[in-house]
Protein backbone atom coordinates (compact mmCIF):
# COMPACT_ATOMS: atom_id res chain seq x y z
CA UNK A 1 0.00 0.00 0.00
CA UNK A 2 1.17 3.47 -0.88
CA UNK A 3 1.72 6.05 1.76
CA UNK A 4 -1.14 8.18 3.00
CA UNK A 5 0.34 11.24 1.34
CA UNK A 6 0.52 9.36 -1.95
CA UNK A 7 -3.18 8.57 -1.67
CA UNK A 8 -3.96 12.22 -1.05
CA UNK A 9 -2.09 13.22 -4.19
CA UNK A 10 -3.96 10.62 -6.23
CA UNK A 11 -7.31 11.58 -4.77
CA UNK A 12 -6.79 15.28 -5.43
CA UNK A 13 -6.04 14.86 -9.13
CA UNK A 14 -8.90 12.43 -9.63
CA UNK A 15 -11.12 14.78 -7.65
CA UNK A 16 -10.21 17.65 -9.97
CA UNK A 17 -11.54 15.66 -12.92
CA UNK A 18 -14.68 14.60 -11.07
CA UNK A 19 -15.32 18.19 -10.02
CA UNK A 20 -14.95 19.54 -13.54
CA UNK A 21 -17.34 16.90 -14.76
CA UNK A 22 -19.84 17.41 -11.93
CA UNK A 23 -19.86 21.17 -12.55
CA UNK A 24 -21.51 20.50 -15.89
CA UNK A 25 -24.35 18.62 -14.22
CA UNK A 26 -24.68 21.37 -11.63
CA UNK A 27 -24.73 24.23 -14.16
CA UNK A 28 -27.48 22.69 -16.25
CA UNK A 29 -29.46 21.61 -13.22
CA UNK A 30 -29.33 25.05 -11.65
CA UNK A 31 -30.71 26.67 -14.80
CA UNK A 32 -33.22 24.05 -16.00
CA UNK A 33 -33.99 22.12 -12.84
CA UNK A 34 -33.36 18.97 -14.88
CA UNK A 35 -30.48 16.54 -14.75
CA UNK A 36 -28.74 16.21 -18.09
CA UNK A 37 -27.92 12.51 -18.08
CA UNK A 38 -26.25 12.84 -21.46
CA UNK A 39 -23.46 14.81 -19.80
CA UNK A 40 -21.44 11.59 -19.55
CA UNK A 41 -21.60 11.34 -23.35
CA UNK A 42 -20.27 14.92 -23.55
CA UNK A 43 -17.40 13.78 -21.31
CA UNK A 44 -16.69 10.95 -23.72
CA UNK A 45 -16.84 13.38 -26.65
CA UNK A 46 -14.02 15.42 -25.11
CA UNK A 47 -11.80 12.34 -24.82
CA UNK A 48 -12.82 11.04 -28.25
CA UNK A 49 -12.17 14.26 -30.15
CA UNK A 50 -8.92 14.83 -28.26
CA UNK A 51 -7.71 11.36 -29.16
CA UNK A 52 -8.83 11.74 -32.77
CA UNK A 53 -6.89 14.98 -33.16
CA UNK A 54 -3.76 13.70 -31.48
CA UNK A 55 -3.65 10.16 -32.79
CA UNK A 56 -5.14 10.44 -36.29
CA UNK A 57 -4.63 14.07 -37.25
CA UNK A 58 -1.28 14.43 -35.47
CA UNK A 59 -2.09 17.67 -33.76
CA UNK A 60 -0.13 18.80 -30.72
CA UNK A 61 -2.00 18.59 -27.45
CA UNK A 62 -2.19 22.35 -26.99
CA UNK A 63 -4.27 22.54 -30.15
CA UNK A 64 -6.20 19.31 -29.58
CA UNK A 65 -7.27 20.16 -26.04
CA UNK A 66 -9.18 23.40 -26.72
CA UNK A 67 -10.69 21.93 -29.88
CA UNK A 68 -11.86 18.86 -27.95
CA UNK A 69 -13.45 21.10 -25.34
CA UNK A 70 -15.21 23.20 -27.97
CA UNK A 71 -16.45 20.07 -29.77
CA UNK A 72 -17.87 18.81 -26.48
CA UNK A 73 -19.43 22.22 -25.96
CA UNK A 74 -21.22 21.98 -29.30
CA UNK A 75 -22.43 18.45 -28.61
CA UNK A 76 -23.80 19.80 -25.36
CA UNK A 77 -25.61 22.63 -27.20
CA UNK A 78 -27.02 20.04 -29.58
CA UNK A 79 -28.48 18.23 -26.58
CA UNK A 80 -30.30 21.39 -25.58
CA UNK A 81 -31.79 21.76 -29.06
CA UNK A 82 -32.65 18.10 -29.61
CA UNK A 83 -33.26 16.52 -26.22
CA UNK A 84 -34.48 19.38 -24.03
CA UNK A 85 -35.89 22.41 -25.85
CA UNK A 86 -38.58 20.63 -27.93
CA UNK A 87 -39.92 18.91 -24.82
CA UNK A 88 -39.73 22.05 -22.69
CA UNK A 89 -41.65 24.05 -25.28
CA UNK A 90 -44.43 21.48 -25.22
CA UNK A 91 -44.53 21.77 -21.45
CA UNK A 92 -43.32 18.19 -20.96
CA UNK A 93 -42.64 16.95 -17.45
CA UNK A 94 -39.07 17.10 -16.19
CA UNK A 95 -39.07 13.33 -16.00
CA UNK A 96 -39.54 13.04 -19.75
CA UNK A 97 -36.68 15.48 -20.33
CA UNK A 98 -34.54 13.26 -18.11
CA UNK A 99 -35.49 10.18 -20.12
CA UNK A 100 -34.87 12.06 -23.34
CA UNK A 101 -31.35 12.88 -22.15
CA UNK A 102 -30.70 9.20 -21.41
CA UNK A 103 -31.77 8.38 -24.96
CA UNK A 104 -29.46 11.05 -26.34
CA UNK A 105 -26.58 9.62 -24.29
CA UNK A 106 -27.13 6.14 -25.73
CA UNK A 107 -27.28 7.57 -29.24
CA UNK A 108 -24.03 9.51 -28.87
CA UNK A 109 -22.23 6.51 -27.37
CA UNK A 110 -23.48 4.33 -30.24
CA UNK A 111 -22.28 6.87 -32.79
CA UNK A 112 -18.89 6.85 -31.10
CA UNK A 113 -18.85 3.04 -31.29
CA UNK A 114 -19.52 3.26 -35.02
CA UNK A 115 -16.65 5.72 -35.40
CA UNK A 116 -14.24 3.73 -33.22
CA UNK A 117 -14.46 0.62 -35.40
CA UNK A 118 -12.94 2.04 -38.61
CA UNK A 119 -10.62 4.41 -36.76
CA UNK A 120 -9.09 2.09 -34.21
CA UNK A 121 -10.43 -1.33 -35.19
CA UNK A 122 -12.40 -1.92 -32.04
CA UNK A 123 -13.79 -0.09 -29.09
CA UNK A 124 -10.56 0.70 -27.37
CA UNK A 125 -7.87 3.16 -28.28
CA UNK A 126 -4.84 4.66 -26.57
CA UNK A 127 -3.21 8.02 -26.35
CA UNK A 128 0.38 7.68 -27.58
CA UNK A 129 2.95 7.05 -24.87
CA UNK A 130 5.03 10.07 -23.98
CA UNK A 131 2.42 12.55 -25.17
CA UNK A 132 2.55 14.09 -21.74
CA UNK A 133 5.65 13.77 -19.58
CA UNK A 134 5.25 10.45 -17.79
CA UNK A 135 8.48 10.32 -15.83
CA UNK A 136 7.30 10.52 -12.21
CA UNK A 137 8.71 13.13 -9.92
CA UNK A 138 9.96 11.17 -6.93
CA UNK A 139 10.22 12.76 -3.54
CA UNK A 140 12.09 10.13 -1.53
CA UNK A 141 11.80 11.84 1.82
CA UNK A 142 8.02 11.64 1.64
CA UNK A 143 8.02 8.41 -0.40
CA UNK A 144 5.97 10.26 -2.98
CA UNK A 145 5.71 9.57 -6.71
CA UNK A 146 3.91 12.25 -8.63
CA UNK A 147 3.20 11.77 -12.31
CA UNK A 148 3.42 15.21 -13.94
CA UNK A 149 0.08 14.84 -15.74
CA UNK A 150 -1.63 14.72 -12.37
CA UNK A 151 -0.18 18.11 -11.45
CA UNK A 152 -1.10 19.50 -14.86
CA UNK A 153 -4.67 18.30 -14.37
CA UNK A 154 -4.93 20.02 -11.06
CA UNK A 155 -3.68 23.30 -12.48
CA UNK A 156 -5.95 23.16 -15.51
CA UNK A 157 -8.97 22.19 -13.44
CA UNK A 158 -8.38 25.00 -10.96
CA UNK A 159 -7.91 27.52 -13.75
CA UNK A 160 -11.19 26.46 -15.37
CA UNK A 161 -13.05 26.57 -12.07
CA UNK A 162 -11.75 30.05 -11.27
CA UNK A 163 -12.69 31.21 -14.76
CA UNK A 164 -16.18 29.81 -14.30
CA UNK A 165 -16.61 31.47 -10.92
CA UNK A 166 -15.49 34.76 -12.40
CA UNK A 167 -17.88 34.41 -15.30
CA UNK A 168 -20.86 33.56 -13.12
CA UNK A 169 -20.27 36.07 -10.35
CA UNK A 170 -18.64 39.02 -12.10
CA UNK A 171 -19.89 39.33 -15.67
CA UNK A 172 -23.12 40.50 -17.30
CA UNK A 173 -23.79 37.08 -18.78
CA UNK A 174 -23.17 35.44 -15.41
CA UNK A 175 -25.65 37.85 -13.85
CA UNK A 176 -28.16 36.81 -16.50
CA UNK A 177 -27.49 33.13 -15.80
CA UNK A 178 -28.15 33.72 -12.11
CA UNK A 179 -31.35 35.61 -12.93
CA UNK A 180 -32.58 32.72 -15.09
CA UNK A 181 -31.62 30.23 -12.37
CA UNK A 182 -33.68 32.23 -9.90
CA UNK A 183 -36.78 32.34 -12.07
CA UNK A 184 -36.95 32.24 -15.85
CA UNK A 185 -40.18 34.26 -16.05
CA UNK A 186 -38.70 37.05 -13.94
CA UNK A 187 -35.56 36.93 -16.07
CA UNK A 188 -37.60 37.22 -19.26
CA UNK A 189 -39.43 40.26 -17.85
CA UNK A 190 -36.00 41.79 -17.23
CA UNK A 191 -35.33 41.65 -20.94
CA UNK A 192 -33.09 38.60 -20.70
CA UNK A 193 -33.14 36.21 -23.64
CA UNK A 194 -33.73 33.03 -21.65
CA UNK A 195 -33.22 30.72 -24.61
CA UNK A 196 -29.77 32.18 -25.25
CA UNK A 197 -28.82 31.76 -21.60
CA UNK A 198 -29.80 28.08 -21.84
CA UNK A 199 -27.61 27.59 -24.89
CA UNK A 200 -24.68 29.30 -23.24
CA UNK A 201 -25.11 27.21 -20.10
CA UNK A 202 -25.07 23.99 -22.09
CA UNK A 203 -21.98 25.21 -23.92
CA UNK A 204 -20.13 25.97 -20.67
CA UNK A 205 -21.19 22.63 -19.21
CA UNK A 206 -19.90 20.97 -22.37
CA UNK A 207 -16.55 22.78 -22.24
CA UNK A 208 -15.99 21.63 -18.67
CA UNK A 209 -17.29 18.10 -19.29
CA UNK A 210 -15.15 17.80 -22.41
CA UNK A 211 -12.07 19.00 -20.53
CA UNK A 212 -12.78 16.45 -17.82
CA UNK A 213 -13.09 13.67 -20.40
CA UNK A 214 -9.88 14.60 -22.15
CA UNK A 215 -7.93 14.82 -18.88
CA UNK A 216 -9.37 11.49 -17.77
CA UNK A 217 -8.20 9.96 -21.04
CA UNK A 218 -4.74 11.45 -20.57
CA UNK A 219 -4.39 10.06 -17.06
CA UNK A 220 -5.45 6.53 -17.90
CA UNK A 221 -4.27 6.78 -21.52
CA UNK A 222 -7.04 4.59 -22.88
CA UNK A 223 -10.29 5.82 -24.34
CA UNK A 224 -13.43 3.84 -25.14
CA UNK A 225 -16.91 4.93 -26.21
CA UNK A 226 -18.00 3.92 -22.72
CA UNK A 227 -15.68 5.97 -20.52
CA UNK A 228 -18.61 8.22 -19.69
CA UNK A 229 -20.07 5.32 -17.72
CA UNK A 230 -17.07 5.44 -15.38
CA UNK A 231 -18.00 8.90 -14.22
CA UNK A 232 -21.75 9.19 -14.78
CA UNK A 233 -22.74 7.93 -11.35
CA UNK A 234 -19.72 9.44 -9.68
CA UNK A 235 -20.66 12.86 -11.01
CA UNK A 236 -24.26 12.49 -9.90
CA UNK A 237 -23.10 11.41 -6.48
CA UNK A 238 -20.84 14.45 -6.31
CA UNK A 239 -23.65 16.91 -7.01
CA UNK A 240 -26.14 15.19 -4.74
CA UNK A 241 -23.51 15.14 -2.02
CA UNK A 242 -22.68 18.79 -2.59
CA UNK A 243 -26.25 19.98 -3.08
CA UNK A 244 -27.96 19.95 -6.48
CA UNK A 245 -27.32 23.02 -8.56
CA UNK A 246 -24.61 24.42 -6.32
CA UNK A 247 -21.28 25.21 -7.96
CA UNK A 248 -19.31 24.98 -4.75
CA UNK A 249 -21.22 21.83 -3.89
CA UNK A 250 -20.19 20.17 -7.15
CA UNK A 251 -16.56 21.11 -6.51
CA UNK A 252 -16.45 19.78 -2.98
CA UNK A 253 -18.56 16.76 -3.92
CA UNK A 254 -16.15 15.82 -6.71
CA UNK A 255 -13.11 15.90 -4.44
CA UNK A 256 -14.98 14.09 -1.69
CA UNK A 257 -16.07 11.22 -3.91
CA UNK A 258 -12.53 10.89 -5.31
CA UNK A 259 -11.09 10.80 -1.80
CA UNK A 260 -13.57 8.17 -0.64
CA UNK A 261 -12.91 6.02 -3.69
CA UNK A 262 -9.15 6.31 -3.45
CA UNK A 263 -8.99 5.47 0.22
CA UNK A 264 -11.48 2.65 0.03
CA UNK A 265 -9.42 1.10 -2.77
CA UNK A 266 -6.29 1.49 -0.68
CA UNK A 267 -7.93 -0.12 2.32
CA UNK A 268 -10.35 -2.67 0.94
CA UNK A 269 -9.53 -3.17 -2.71
CA UNK A 270 -11.27 -1.83 -5.76
CA UNK A 271 -14.30 -4.13 -5.46
CA UNK A 272 -15.80 -1.99 -2.77
CA UNK A 273 -15.04 1.51 -3.99
CA UNK A 274 -18.52 2.29 -5.28
CA UNK A 275 -20.26 0.48 -2.44
CA UNK A 276 -18.43 2.72 0.01
CA UNK A 277 -19.24 5.87 -1.98
CA UNK A 278 -22.92 5.09 -2.19
CA UNK A 279 -23.10 3.91 1.40
CA UNK A 280 -21.72 7.24 2.56
CA UNK A 281 -24.02 9.10 0.20
CA UNK A 282 -26.97 7.28 1.72
CA UNK A 283 -25.92 8.13 5.27
CA UNK A 284 -25.28 11.75 4.38
CA UNK A 285 -28.64 12.15 2.71
CA UNK A 286 -30.40 10.74 5.75
CA UNK A 287 -28.76 13.41 7.87
CA UNK A 288 -28.83 16.24 5.34
CA UNK A 289 -31.23 15.65 2.46
CA UNK A 290 -30.38 18.94 0.74
CA UNK A 291 -26.70 17.97 0.43
CA UNK A 292 -23.73 19.76 1.93
CA UNK A 293 -24.26 23.07 0.15
CA UNK A 294 -27.92 22.66 -0.63
CA UNK A 295 -28.92 25.83 1.14
CA UNK A 296 -26.30 28.26 0.06
CA UNK A 297 -28.47 29.89 -2.58
CA UNK A 298 -25.85 32.49 -3.34
CA UNK A 299 -23.65 29.95 -5.07
CA UNK A 300 -26.34 28.79 -7.45
CA UNK A 301 -25.90 29.75 -11.03
CA UNK B 1 -53.12 56.88 -31.74
CA UNK B 2 -53.22 55.36 -28.29
CA UNK B 3 -49.92 54.20 -26.79
CA UNK B 4 -51.45 50.82 -26.00
CA UNK B 5 -54.47 49.40 -27.72
CA UNK B 6 -55.72 45.97 -26.76
CA UNK B 7 -58.58 44.64 -28.80
CA UNK B 8 -60.66 41.50 -28.58
CA UNK B 9 -58.02 39.64 -26.60
CA UNK B 10 -58.68 35.98 -25.84
CA UNK B 11 -56.44 33.87 -23.62
CA UNK B 12 -57.12 30.40 -22.33
CA UNK B 13 -55.52 27.96 -19.92
CA UNK B 14 -56.24 24.66 -21.62
CA UNK B 15 -60.00 24.53 -22.07
CA UNK B 16 -60.73 27.38 -19.70
CA UNK B 17 -61.02 30.85 -21.19
CA UNK B 18 -59.24 33.25 -18.84
CA UNK B 19 -59.77 36.35 -20.97
CA UNK B 20 -62.83 36.69 -23.17
CA UNK B 21 -62.65 39.44 -25.72
CA UNK B 22 -60.91 41.99 -23.54
CA UNK B 23 -60.45 45.41 -25.09
CA UNK B 24 -59.01 48.55 -23.57
CA UNK B 25 -56.63 51.34 -24.37
CA UNK B 26 -54.17 53.65 -22.73
CA UNK B 27 -53.14 57.07 -23.99
CA UNK B 28 -49.58 58.27 -23.65
CA UNK B 29 -48.87 59.74 -20.21
CA UNK B 30 -51.96 58.20 -18.62
CA UNK B 31 -52.38 55.99 -15.60
CA UNK B 32 -54.95 53.34 -16.46
CA UNK B 33 -56.04 50.81 -13.90
CA UNK B 34 -57.58 47.38 -14.22
CA UNK B 35 -59.60 46.53 -11.18
CA UNK B 36 -61.51 43.42 -10.28
CA UNK B 37 -61.71 40.53 -7.89
CA UNK B 38 -59.22 37.72 -7.56
CA UNK B 39 -59.25 35.55 -10.66
CA UNK B 40 -60.93 38.18 -12.83
CA UNK B 41 -58.03 38.04 -15.30
CA UNK B 42 -55.98 41.08 -14.29
CA UNK B 43 -52.63 39.31 -13.98
CA UNK B 44 -53.42 37.18 -17.01
CA UNK B 45 -53.83 40.39 -18.98
CA UNK B 46 -50.47 41.79 -17.87
CA UNK B 47 -48.68 38.50 -18.50
CA UNK B 48 -50.14 38.30 -21.98
CA UNK B 49 -49.06 41.88 -22.66
CA UNK B 50 -45.56 40.92 -21.48
CA UNK B 51 -45.48 37.88 -23.76
CA UNK B 52 -45.36 35.31 -20.96
CA UNK B 53 -48.76 33.96 -22.00
CA UNK B 54 -49.93 33.38 -25.53
CA UNK B 55 -53.13 34.97 -26.74
CA UNK B 56 -55.41 32.71 -28.76
CA UNK B 57 -56.97 35.68 -30.56
CA UNK B 58 -56.96 39.45 -30.60
CA UNK B 59 -54.34 42.11 -30.92
CA UNK B 60 -52.04 44.14 -28.71
CA UNK B 61 -50.78 47.28 -30.38
CA UNK B 62 -48.03 49.25 -28.68
CA UNK B 63 -47.09 52.46 -30.47
CA UNK B 64 -49.02 51.00 -33.36
CA UNK B 65 -46.87 47.85 -33.49
CA UNK B 66 -48.40 44.40 -33.01
CA UNK B 67 -46.86 42.75 -29.94
CA UNK B 68 -48.53 39.34 -29.99
CA UNK B 69 -46.05 36.60 -30.83
CA UNK B 70 -43.02 38.51 -29.61
CA UNK B 71 -40.69 37.11 -26.96
CA UNK B 72 -40.96 38.59 -23.45
CA UNK B 73 -37.40 39.93 -23.52
CA UNK B 74 -38.08 41.70 -26.84
CA UNK B 75 -41.28 43.21 -25.48
CA UNK B 76 -39.42 44.50 -22.42
CA UNK B 77 -36.69 45.91 -24.64
CA UNK B 78 -39.34 47.76 -26.65
CA UNK B 79 -40.37 49.63 -23.51
CA UNK B 80 -43.24 47.58 -22.10
CA UNK B 81 -41.83 46.74 -18.69
CA UNK B 82 -43.64 44.77 -16.00
CA UNK B 83 -43.19 44.93 -12.23
CA UNK B 84 -44.48 41.45 -11.43
CA UNK B 85 -46.80 40.44 -8.65
CA UNK B 86 -44.96 39.62 -5.44
CA UNK B 87 -42.01 41.84 -6.57
CA UNK B 88 -39.85 38.85 -7.65
CA UNK B 89 -36.61 40.50 -6.63
CA UNK B 90 -33.75 38.07 -7.13
CA UNK B 91 -33.20 37.02 -3.55
CA UNK B 92 -29.62 35.78 -3.87
CA UNK B 93 -28.37 38.83 -5.76
CA UNK B 94 -27.32 42.07 -4.16
CA UNK B 95 -29.53 45.14 -4.38
CA UNK B 96 -27.13 46.70 -6.90
CA UNK B 97 -27.12 43.59 -9.08
CA UNK B 98 -30.91 43.48 -9.05
CA UNK B 99 -31.06 47.06 -10.22
CA UNK B 100 -28.75 46.45 -13.15
CA UNK B 101 -30.16 43.03 -14.07
CA UNK B 102 -32.40 44.50 -16.78
CA UNK B 103 -30.46 47.67 -17.58
CA UNK B 104 -29.01 46.24 -20.79
CA UNK B 105 -32.33 46.99 -22.54
CA UNK B 106 -32.01 50.76 -22.03
CA UNK B 107 -31.98 52.57 -25.32
CA UNK B 108 -30.59 55.90 -24.08
CA UNK B 109 -27.39 54.62 -22.44
CA UNK B 110 -28.06 56.69 -19.31
CA UNK B 111 -27.69 53.74 -16.93
CA UNK B 112 -25.42 55.49 -14.46
CA UNK B 113 -27.60 58.60 -14.21
CA UNK B 114 -30.71 56.51 -13.63
CA UNK B 115 -28.97 54.43 -10.99
CA UNK B 116 -27.84 57.56 -9.17
CA UNK B 117 -31.38 58.95 -9.36
CA UNK B 118 -32.84 55.75 -7.92
CA UNK B 119 -30.36 55.69 -5.06
CA UNK B 120 -31.15 59.35 -4.35
CA UNK B 121 -34.90 58.68 -4.37
CA UNK B 122 -34.62 55.49 -2.28
CA UNK B 123 -31.85 56.04 0.27
CA UNK B 124 -32.65 52.68 1.87
CA UNK B 125 -31.58 50.93 -1.32
CA UNK B 126 -28.41 52.98 -1.38
CA UNK B 127 -27.56 51.98 2.20
CA UNK B 128 -28.14 48.36 1.36
CA UNK B 129 -26.71 48.14 -2.13
CA UNK B 130 -24.33 45.31 -1.31
CA UNK B 131 -26.86 43.33 0.71
CA UNK B 132 -28.74 40.37 -0.70
CA UNK B 133 -32.19 41.45 -1.91
CA UNK B 134 -33.80 38.56 -0.06
CA UNK B 135 -32.91 40.25 3.22
CA UNK B 136 -34.90 43.42 2.46
CA UNK B 137 -38.31 44.10 3.99
CA UNK B 138 -41.43 43.82 1.83
CA UNK B 139 -41.61 47.59 1.33
CA UNK B 140 -37.94 47.80 0.41
CA UNK B 141 -38.35 44.92 -2.03
CA UNK B 142 -41.19 46.80 -3.72
CA UNK B 143 -38.96 49.88 -4.07
CA UNK B 144 -36.27 47.64 -5.51
CA UNK B 145 -38.68 46.06 -7.99
CA UNK B 146 -39.85 49.50 -9.13
CA UNK B 147 -36.28 50.80 -9.34
CA UNK B 148 -35.23 47.75 -11.32
CA UNK B 149 -38.04 48.40 -13.81
CA UNK B 150 -37.13 52.11 -14.12
CA UNK B 151 -33.57 51.06 -14.95
CA UNK B 152 -35.04 49.47 -18.07
CA UNK B 153 -36.29 52.83 -19.40
CA UNK B 154 -39.97 51.91 -19.67
CA UNK B 155 -42.36 53.77 -21.93
CA UNK B 156 -45.20 51.83 -20.37
CA UNK B 157 -44.81 50.50 -16.84
CA UNK B 158 -47.16 47.64 -15.99
CA UNK B 159 -47.52 47.11 -12.26
CA UNK B 160 -49.16 44.00 -10.84
CA UNK B 161 -50.57 44.54 -7.34
CA UNK B 162 -47.77 46.82 -6.11
CA UNK B 163 -49.50 47.40 -2.78
CA UNK B 164 -50.10 43.75 -2.03
CA UNK B 165 -49.00 42.63 1.41
CA UNK B 166 -47.74 46.04 2.47
CA UNK B 167 -48.64 47.93 5.65
CA UNK B 168 -51.01 50.91 5.11
CA UNK B 169 -48.24 53.47 5.52
CA UNK B 170 -46.16 51.74 2.85
CA UNK B 171 -49.17 51.50 0.55
CA UNK B 172 -49.34 55.31 0.64
CA UNK B 173 -45.64 55.40 -0.27
CA UNK B 174 -46.20 53.10 -3.21
CA UNK B 175 -48.98 55.28 -4.62
CA UNK B 176 -46.87 58.40 -4.10
CA UNK B 177 -44.12 56.76 -6.14
CA UNK B 178 -46.59 55.86 -8.88
CA UNK B 179 -47.62 59.52 -9.03
CA UNK B 180 -43.96 60.54 -9.33
CA UNK B 181 -43.37 58.09 -12.15
CA UNK B 182 -46.37 59.52 -13.97
CA UNK B 183 -44.89 63.00 -13.49
CA UNK B 184 -41.85 61.82 -15.42
CA UNK B 185 -44.10 61.13 -18.38
CA UNK B 186 -44.03 57.35 -18.09
CA UNK B 187 -47.42 55.76 -18.82
CA UNK B 188 -48.67 53.26 -16.26
CA UNK B 189 -50.98 50.28 -16.45
CA UNK B 190 -51.89 49.47 -12.88
CA UNK B 191 -53.48 46.25 -11.71
CA UNK B 192 -54.84 46.56 -8.20
CA UNK B 193 -57.21 44.95 -5.78
CA UNK B 194 -57.04 48.13 -3.75
CA UNK B 195 -59.57 49.76 -6.06
CA UNK B 196 -60.12 52.91 -4.02
CA UNK B 197 -56.45 53.87 -4.08
CA UNK B 198 -56.10 52.87 -7.70
CA UNK B 199 -59.05 55.00 -8.81
CA UNK B 200 -57.72 57.93 -6.84
CA UNK B 201 -54.61 58.00 -9.00
CA UNK B 202 -55.90 56.71 -12.35
CA UNK B 203 -57.05 58.74 -15.33
CA UNK B 204 -59.21 55.92 -16.56
CA UNK B 205 -60.26 52.51 -15.28
CA UNK B 206 -61.59 49.21 -16.54
CA UNK B 207 -63.43 46.70 -14.37
CA UNK B 208 -62.73 43.04 -15.12
CA UNK B 209 -65.04 40.27 -14.09
CA UNK B 210 -64.48 36.62 -14.99
CA UNK B 211 -62.28 37.51 -17.92
CA UNK B 212 -64.46 40.26 -19.38
CA UNK B 213 -64.51 44.02 -19.19
CA UNK B 214 -67.83 44.80 -17.47
CA UNK B 215 -67.43 48.52 -16.88
CA UNK B 216 -65.13 51.36 -17.75
CA UNK B 217 -64.88 55.07 -17.18
CA UNK B 218 -62.96 57.82 -15.52
CA UNK B 219 -62.22 57.37 -11.87
CA UNK B 220 -64.98 59.86 -11.04
CA UNK B 221 -67.55 58.02 -13.14
CA UNK B 222 -66.77 54.64 -11.63
CA UNK B 223 -66.66 56.02 -8.11
CA UNK B 224 -70.25 57.19 -8.60
CA UNK B 225 -71.46 53.91 -10.06
CA UNK B 226 -73.43 52.17 -7.27
CA UNK B 227 -72.73 48.66 -8.63
CA UNK B 228 -68.98 49.30 -8.71
CA UNK B 229 -69.13 50.94 -5.32
CA UNK B 230 -70.82 47.91 -3.82
CA UNK B 231 -68.64 45.32 -5.50
CA UNK B 232 -65.17 46.83 -5.32
CA UNK B 233 -65.15 49.83 -3.07
CA UNK B 234 -67.46 48.56 -0.32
Amino acid sequence: MDSFLQQVVNAVSLGAIYSLFALGYALVFSILGVLNLAHSAVFMTGAFVGLLLVDKLHQPLWIAAPLAMIAAGFVSILLEFVAFRPLRQRGAARMSQLISSIGAALLIVNLAQLAFKPLWGGTEAYFPQGLVPDQPIVIEALSLRIVPIRMIILVIALALVIALQYLVMRTRIGQQMRAVAFNQRTAALLGINVGRVYVLTFFLAGLLGGAAGLLYGLVFLNVTPFIGDDVALVGLTAIVLGGLGSINGALVGGFLVAAIQTFSIAIGGSNYKNAVVFGLLFVLLLARPQGLFGQSESTRA
Amino acid sequence: MALLEVSDLWVSYGMIAALRSVSFKLEEGQVVTLIGANGAGKSTTLNTLSGLLRASAGSIRFNGVEMIGRRPDRIAAMGMVQVPEGRQVIANMSVAENLTAGAHVRRDGRTDEELAAIYARFPRLNERRTQKAGLLSGGEQQMLAVGRALMMQPTLLMMDEPSMGLAPLLVKDVFRIIAEIKERGISILLVEQNARQALAIADYAYVLERGKVVAEGTAAELSNNPAILAAYLG
